[in-house]
């Protein structure tokens, strides 16, 4: 299968080792990746912080860049919750019949990175290998919006050699939340720090999870703190082999 | 028409005013307290229920419905409740409703009068008013009445005085109600409580009531609570005013079928209120003798008028979005500068005043959804918090420094040419603030970010550029 990397903007500027990860994992179970390098961003930001007319331009965009593509993957869930919930409403009010088809048709093909393994690919043992005490933050937008469920703790139980130990209050929100953690960073602050005692609770070396916006945010505490457990994105973990150590 | 919300315009912007209650350890321990034990009760009693998601379709689905229909609901309801022996007033803002129930009750000379927790009147400061007027208000219910003897604010539209511990508690009745001694434990504070509310009950003649519900095809009213103050309040004195938001009004008594489940798992962790008082005008013999309901507007027309927020509307005041929101839970509710905090408070208070003031708290989330998620009508509090972004933005109230930020990110994502543009300049300009790739005291906007935690900087190569190299090489 053919299968198209949507790496979004802050992956590819700031965390170029998911996308790489992604790449290892699809190409070492026999799939083909292409990476449309006219791609830019998903406008989550921008709708989200209220600045409507530059998502819209940014979602023609990506539907521009994405045109015919098979099966798009993207190791984010807060981006793919951005497509799914707001795409469709932004074309509807553009009141542009060829936007809210092209809309439409692209969404069903738009996987986030643990949805693509286990519900399109059928996977849950990537053949990885990764000898850490590892927890998993599910970030808000993959548990609530995509409904990931359990998705990444199956991928994550198949790991050879990794010890799965469970987050405590793993539904509450790490306070990330985008522009929010800038525009109220003494409440983000809080909401993190009740978070980091939870990951620090586990006795776990490793904190991973599927939003590398969560992850940046938590791990940027950890290591402020000097707590020595580090953030580390699944698709990474899953790339781990005893080959590449 | 001027809208009032509390004192919710003239309050300190948000993200200052939680600054304060993040600092204040205290208020977070009893806030965390309280909403967890709620939450956990809820979680328990809506679990039990096989049917939930269709009670809170059919929930939203006759709120939406009776919000369509609000005019012909609204005169329905007066018509009936007038046939009944009531009184029905309308009022368009807060000062208006606040001038009718003075006016009633100096009329017949009152000095003192009992209230049964109405939320509304917080909303149109009615104790300020009554005051002035020498009519001396008695908070009934027990949160309320520490609230008021404490001269404090609610911080919670369900448990008013949740950010109090027993401890604080015990200090103002002792203070306020003069007594000499007082035990530790609840049953002491609750038997002062039974005491002092007691005398007002049996003495006072005038009673106000808030409504959660008002039954078109009856005219009836319907209010829930759980201490039996609110019997009191409502069966005792000669005469009771009753003021209701407009948007209080169902169709048929059968509706509350659907909100007498809803509202108390959601707001309690009840199964059922203790007290679910229904009354129809007057009844010779029972109850009081003359019986007037004011129904308010005070901008809620306008939210009406706004296709994509109006379900805001829908809301049945049970606080569950605020024990469920992890902001919230940091914070309390006196952050939020006004009646209502909370998720479903930073949609409400915003939109009642015409987005003229609390520009800021439709930032207060982080749009984790847990609020969407325990809602019992299915408010979408997410996708109306970010409507009412675009229309800080679209008005020209987001700072200038954020709108540069954002034209600037737009410019540069517009096409992939310029974000390799940008990645260069952002990799030069990292370099006068990193240390073994990490930065730790960003200027402007990110300082925000780097005060509470290291930021990774950008590493030499990007994704694309990895590619690139990759592609090339094969």
């Amino acid at each position: 299968m053919l299968i198209s990397l949507f790496i979004t903007c802050y992956n590819d500027a700031l965390f170029p080792e998911t996308g790489k990860a992604v790449v290892t994992v699809l190409e070492r179970l026999g799939h083909a990746v292409e990476f449309r390098s006219a791609q830019t961003c998903c406008g989550q930001m921008h709708y989200n912080t209220g600045y409507h007319p530059e998502a819209v331009d940014l979602l023609r965009h990506f539907l521009e860049v994405f045109a015919g593509a098979e099966v798009i993957c993207c190791p984010s869930s807060s981006c793919v919750s951005m497509m799914r919930d707001h795409y469709p409403k932004m074309a509807a009010e553009s009141g542009d019949p060829e936007l809210i088809r092209q809309v439409q048709e692209v969404l069903p093909r738009v996987y986030e990175f643990s949805e693509l393994l286990v519900d399109k690919l059928g996977i849950t043992d990537a053949g990885a290998f990764y000898p850490h005490q590892v927890t998993f933050h599910t970030s808000c937008h993959g548990l609530r919006s995509l409904g990931l469920g359990d998705k990444p703790l199956q991928l994550l139980r198949n790991v050879r050699g990794l010890t799965l130990h469970e987050l405590p209050q793993a539904d509450q929100c790490c306070g990330f939340g985008g522009t929010f953690a800038v525009k109220n960073a003494d409440v983000s602050a809080a909401m993190l720090s009740d978070k980091t005692q939870c990951i620090l609770s586990t006795k776990a070396e490793i904190c991973s999870g599927g939003d590398n916006s969560c992850l940046m945010h938590i791990g940027g505490a950890l290591s402020r703190q000097r707590t020595g457990v580090k953030a580390v994105h699944l698709a990474e973990i899953l790339a781990a082999t005893e080959k590449a150590r | 028409m001027s809208v009032r919300v509390g004192e919710a315009a003239e309050a300190l912007p948000f993200p200052e005013a939680a600054k304060k209650m993040v600092a204040n350890s205290q208020l977070r321990r009893n806030v965390r307290h309280a909403t967890d034990v709620i939450r956990n009760k809820r979680g328990k009693v809506v679990g039990e229920k096989e049917d939930w998601q269709e009670l809170r379709a059919a929930g939203n689905a006759i709120k939406r419905h009776t919000l369509r229909h609000l005019d012909y609901y609204l005169q329905q309801f007066e018509e009936n409740c007038t046939k009944a022996g009531g009184h029905v007033h309308w009022a368009k803002d807060a000062d208006e409703a606040n001038r009718i129930i003075v006016d009633i009750l100096a009329k017949r000379a009152e000095k003192e009068v009992i209230k049964v927790k109405t939320m509304t009147s917080d909303e149109t400061r009615l104790n300020v008013a009554l005051e002035k007027a020498g009519i001396t208000p008695v908070e009934t219910d027990l949160a309320d009445m520490i609230v008021q003897l404490g001269e404090d604010k609610p911080s919670h539209i369900v448990v008013p005085a949740l950010h109090r511990n027993r401890m604080e508690i015990r200090e103002i009745f002792l203070k306020k109600m003069g007594l000499e001694t007082l035990g530790y434990e609840p049953q002491d504070l609750a038997g002062a409580a039974r005491t002092y509310l007691r005398e007002r009950f049996l003495r006072v003649t005038a009673g106000i009531s808030g409504a959660n519900y008002l039954v078109a095809e009856t005219g009836s009213v319907c209010v829930v609570e759980s201490e039996g103050n609110g019997r009191m309040c409502l069966s005792l004195p000669d005469i009771l005013v009753t003021l209701a938001g407009v948007e209080k009004v169902i169709p048929r008594f059968e509706d509350m079928e659907v909100f007498l489940q809803l509202l108390p798992r959601s707001a309690t962790g009840e199964r059922m209120n203790p007290y679910n008082s229904i009354w129809t005008g007057v009844t010779p013999g029972d109850g009081p003798r003359e019986f007037h309901v004011v129904l308010m507007d005070n901008g809620r027309t306008k939210v009406l008028a706004d296709e994509e927020a109006r379900d805001t509307l829908d809301c049945i005041r049970c606080g569950a979005c605020l024990n469920a929101c992890p902001v919230y839970r940091q914070t309390g509710g006196h952050a939020y500068g006004s009646v209502y905090g909370g998720p479903i408070g930073a949609i409400l208070t915003p939109q009642l005043q015409s987005m003229e003031h609390s520009q800021t708290l439709p930032y207060a989330s982080s749009l984790c959804g847990a609020c969407y998620e325990v809602c019992p009508v299915k408010i979408n509090i997410p996708e109306i918090l970010i409507h009412l972004r675009a229309k800080v933005v679209e008005n020209g109230d987001s700072p200038f420094s954020e709108r540069l930020a954002m034209k600037g990110a737009a410019f540069a994502m517009a096409n992939a040419g310029r974000l390799g543009v940008a990645h260069l300049f952002a990799r030069l300009g990292q370099s006068v603030f990193e240390k073994d790739g990490k930065l730790e005291d960003l200027p402007g906007l990110l300082g925000g970010w780097t005060a509470f935690r290291d930021m990774s900087a950008l590493p030499d190569q990007s994704f694309r550029d990895w590619w690139e190299k990759r592609e090339a090489g094969r």
